[in-house]
């Protein structure tokens, strides 16, 4: 990629260098840690829902063990292995804008919306079986062999809560793909210039982050039954 | 930049400021094999009565995970010291939301949570 500095894109692309800035590290750095604050904004989001989470689990153990034992545990890991996977894309992906190689970066971009459609639909599968075993909060819900189960609402509300929200950031998340995966084919993105494809990594694996933690605390509270017997 | 000044300053910028950090690829490939073998050994360990450190080895691989991904995929590591600082700012922001209102809730077993 040196033999190109002579016709290097960044003059000739004008979203290349703007002019307020000294160069394009300057330009990079600022855009890197703007989207940072952005993310810092979403980890108090999601960080609500977590102390709610940890706060109402704390008053209601058991409820919250019993109504874990309702997820499917395999379902819940094998999930996780495909969103990791689609940040693995998405990190080769980044990888290969940076190196300028733009048949691969479509290529991994298209994959990291693959892999996040199959995420998706494992998800949804798993809220139609909620829907239909009647766990979903409200006057039709049933937990049935439940410990406390007027209280496993509780936990219902914030697991539907949570992946919800986690499940709607996929969904923006997948939106954005398909305009950068259009852009990415155009040749939009050169190693001087990619930072969209930058940054939208970096949302992409905050929301991994926030299944890695959601997948425990879910999934996995009481798995061998202890507080239940 | 005027293109006036000619190849030599463009050259000489591009040198200067244009370095993508390039991480080898085996790099990723090496931190999803690991995040996935935690993925398992977390789910396996769930199964396994630990008492009440079930949550405490859980919440530790999900703190390890997130780490590896927030400096590895995130390049974090490679990043200037203000984005780190911001990053750390950031979780040692969530970790005061969580830890204080939870030290209330540890310790006071009189205060109730809004519903109780």
């Amino acid at each position: 990629m040196d033999t190109n500095v002579a016709d290097a894109p960044e003059i000739a692309n004008p979203s290349a260098l703007q002019h307020h800035f000294e160069n394009a590290e300057q330009q990079r750095d600022a855009s890197t840690i703007g989207m940072w604050s952005f993310l810092l904004t979403e980890i108090m989001f999601f960080g609500g829902l977590f102390l709610a989470y940890f706060a109402y689990r704390q008053a209601y153990p058991l409820a919250f063990a019993s109504a874990s034992l309702k997820t499917d545990l395999w379902l819940g890991a094998a999930n996780t292995t495909v969103l990791i996977g689609s940040s693995l894309t998405m990190a080769l992906a980044v990888h290969f804008a940076a190196i300028g190689k733009r048949q691969l970066l479509v290529l991994f971009l298209i994959l990291t919306l693959i892999l996040g459609g199959v995420f998706l639909g494992v998800k949804a599968y798993e809220y139609h079986d909620k829907w239909v075993h009647h766990e979903i909060p409200g006057p039709h819900f049933e937990c049935e062999g439940c410990v406390d189960a007027q209280h496993t609402q509780l936990f219902f509300s914030l697991y539907f809560g949570m992946t919800g929200l986690h499940a709607s950031h996929m969904i923006i998340g997948a939106g954005i793909l398909l305009v950068l995966i259009w852009q990415a084919y155009k040749g939009k993105f050169t190693p001087d210039w990619y930072t969209p494809i930058e940054n939208f990594g970096l949302y992409w694996h905050f929301v991994d982050i926030v299944w890695i933690f959601l997948f425990p605390l879910l999934y996995l509270i009481d798995r061998s039954g202890r507080g239940l017997t | 930049m005027a293109s006036a000044h000619g190849a030599n300053q463009h050259g000489a910028n591009h040198a200067a400021h244009s370095e993508n950090h390039i991480v080898p690829k085996r790099v990723y490939f090496f931190i999803f094999a690991t995040l996935i073998a935690l993925t398992w050994v977390t789910a396996l360990v769930s199964r396994i009565d630990l008492g009440r450190w079930n949550i405490f080895v859980a919440l530790a691989i999900a703190i390890l995970k997130a780490s590896l991904v927030i400096l590895f995929f995130m390049h974090v590591k490679y990043s200037t010291r203000l984005t780190k600082f911001i990053v750390v700012c950031g979780f040692f922001w969530l970790s005061l939301l969580l830890f204080i209102t939870m030290a209330d809730l540890w310790t006071r077993s009189w205060m109730g949570v809004p519903g109780r």
